[in-house]
């Protein structure tokens, strides 16, 4: 069956977070609340990860990645090129000395983890991306949008929950 | 008294916000038209430097670096408050912070970029730039990397990348803001190119979160090692009042006071320029006042201990450079250092005068001028007053082509602040958003909590 996009609009926090307990509470076919649905807010809200529940992050894991990344080559790149005037005279002074090649080692560890870090947020987060399907600008104002995918038949149930709860407003897709 | 007001609505935030990208009020162009003569006359003196040689500047044996680089340290230091402090205070979730973290970043990316202009002035050669850069060549030639001055150079491209890739993603979700909220133009397809397609979802935010976190917390070591290295740029030679422990902490001392004041003087005109009286506000303004205060009591102790180092450690040479300083020609400046950099802050110390704009206006000014001389005053003695006795008393004036490059460098740093600003929303929607929320709900649960009393 094909499925369209809903979204409502609300003015607050508390009725959104009305929405979802409720959605998460119903079972309705051809919507699945974990996959279906989408919450966008005007502000980072800790609270909206606490009612959409546990959903892991793995941007660290690039950071992790990068930074070491980043210290090793640093470190690398530098001792090949000490290493290069190995047939020069060190005077008895160590070819790859340790203390002033940790300085920028540090930064490239520092470097490539800041860079890795923002490759991951953009993977993870899904950036750049093209408009959805269904877009308000007043979510960047000041309200919070509750997009679902659903197939045709759960739209009304959808809908009527939406009108439940006070929607500003509720766009539809158009049906195909 | 508030840092903020709580009945502030998100729309109107938005319009305001959006407002300063259009109208600003006219000192805007004034203060952009002397920026533009001021760049355009340190132009002038490089290209005749470039042409003529840098004999012009006046530079000379054993005065080396003279203007150039105490300028090029006064902007690196300058740069250290708006990423460092954003990133602390963002940790410690002071929410203070928000209306002017934004600017504070860019002040420091464009101080940066202002810095790295002098590295390259005062080398004089300026097509042999490329020898200091590391890349497999044939001649297996590769820069000293044992030398501070390379870490130098690698600690300020890391710090000048970071902060920018910092300044960015913090206002991705405001240049979404300004994108829906724009008429059609170039205007809104920059936002458009720039917000990569953001609309706030759980999905963005809970990512952004962590990623903004994360940026701030490699941020924070990386600006105190950019300053410590540029201290060891003096500290790590055999120079009489350069080779002092001290220098590393001294030198993140005054980069932070440094800064801080130049956010105070920031603050004041943006908050005229662009009518943000209401969310810069003058209990926000006083906090950054306390916290000027209190680095300026830090830097004043670090002061006293590296004078009384020098003094008690019977090194004659460092301490005949100390006394050259307070007592030979450069006095006049030592002293107006010690003046600015230690007297004058005590004016934050009384209540009244810590929401007095005029008065903390002309301060700040004159705090970041005690640092300037501080920076000179770190460069120019020890160069004529070294080991050898033939450098004594060649104490140099530096000449018209250096002054008119450092009055340039304070019109391209407020030309491109001022474009930034006038481009960019400087004060951070949604965030200022988050601390009206934030606020709301603080008040609601001492309601509820009242009433429960009753």
């Amino acid at each position: 069956m094909s499925k369209r996009h809903l979204l409502a609009l609300y003015s607050n926090f508390d009725e959104a977070e009305a929405v979802v307990r409720e959605l998460r509470n119903t079972t309705i076919n051809g919507f699945d609340v974990n996959d279906d649905m989408i919450v966008k807010s005007p502000i980072e809200h800790p609270e909206v990860e606490e009612f959409l529940g546990d959903k892991p992050v793995y941007v660290q894991w690039f950071t992790l990645f990068g930074a070491l990344m980043g210290g090793l080559f640093g470190f690398f790149l530098i001792s090949g090129a000490q290493a290069n005037f190995y047939m020069q005279m060190k005077g008895g002074k160590p070819i790859v000395p340790f203390p002033p090649n940790f300085v920028l080692t540090y930064e490239m560890f520092i470097l490539g983890g800041v860079f890795i870090t923002i490759l991951g947020f953009l993977v993870c987060a899904g950036l750049p991306a093209k408009r959805s399907p269904l877009y308000s600008a007043k979510v960047s104002i000041d309200n919070i949008a509750i997009l679902v995918n659903a197939e045709e038949a759960a739209i009304s149930v959808l809908k009527a929950i939406f009108t439940k709860h006070k929607a500003l407003e509720i766009q539809e897709e158009a049906g195909k | 008294m508030k840092d903020i007001r709580e009945d502030i609505a998100w729309a109107k935030i938005n319009q305001d916000v959006m407002k300063s990208l259009e109208n600003p009020r006219k000192l805007y162009w004034v203060i952009l038209f002397f920026a533009l003569m001021a760049f355009g006359f340190g132009l002038g003196c490089e290209v005749y430097q470039y042409q003529t040689g840098m004999g012009v500047a006046n530079l000379n044996n054993p005065q080396v670096w003279g203007l150039y680089i105490a300028t090029f340290i006064f902007w690196i230091g300058m740069s250290h408050s708006g990423t460092l402090l954003s990133a602390i205070l963002h940790l410690m979730h002071a929410d203070w912070r928000k209306p002017i973290y934004r600017f504070a970043e860019a002040m420091t990316t464009f101080s940066l970029m202002t810095a790295g202009l002098f590295v390259m002035v005062h080398i004089g050669r300026l097509w042999q730039f490329y020898y200091a850069l590391p890349y497999p060549n044939d001649r297996g030639i590769w820069p000293n990397f044992q030398s501070p001055l390379l870490w130098d150079a690698m600690a300020i491209f890391t710090y000048l990348s970071s902060s920018v890739l910092f300044l960015f993603v913090g206002m991705i979700p405001d240049l979404a803001i300004a994108r829906d909220n724009m008429q059609a133009g170039w205007r809104q397809k920059l936002y458009t190119l720039l917000a990569l397609g953001w609309e706030g979802t759980d999905r963005q935010w809970r990512n952004f979160r962590v990623t903004y976190l994360t940026i701030a917390c490699f941020l924070i070591p990386l600006a105190v090692s950019v300053h410590s290295i540029v201290a060891s740029d003096f500290a790590m030679s055999q120079q009489p009042g350069w080779h002092v422990t001290s220098f590393p902490p001294y030198f993140v001392a005054g980069a932070l006071y440094s800064g801080c004041a130049a956010i105070i003087t920031l603050f004041i005109i943006l908050r005229y320029v662009f009518k943000f009286e209401e969310y810069m506000t003058l209990p926000i303004l006083k906090k950054i006042v306390r916290l000027t205060f209190a680095i300026a009591m830090v830097w004043t102790y670090l002061n006293a201990v590296e004078f009384a180092s020098v003094w008690y450690s019977h090194d004659q040479v460092s301490k005949d450079v100390l006394i050259q300083k307070m007592t030979g020609n450069y006095s006049p400046f030592w002293w107006g250092m010690i003046f600015c950099g230690s007297v004058v802050p005590l004016v934050f110390a009384i209540k009244r005068f810590q929401t007095n704009i005029p008065v903390l206006f002309a301060t700040s000014l004159l705090l970041n001028l005690g640092m300037w001389l501080e920076r000179w005053m770190i460069v120019a003695p020890t160069f004529s007053h070294g080991y050898y006795p033939w450098t004594w008393d060649h104490d140099q004036w530096p000449s018209i082509v250096q002054w008119g490059m450092v009055f340039g460098s304070f019109g391209w740093f407020t030309l491109l602040f001022l474009l930034f600003c006038k481009v960019f929303p400087s004060v951070s929607m949604y965030e200022v958003k988050e601390m009206v929320y934030h606020r709301t709900l603080h008040l609601k649960k001492s309601e509820t909590a009242e009433q429960g009393a009753h």
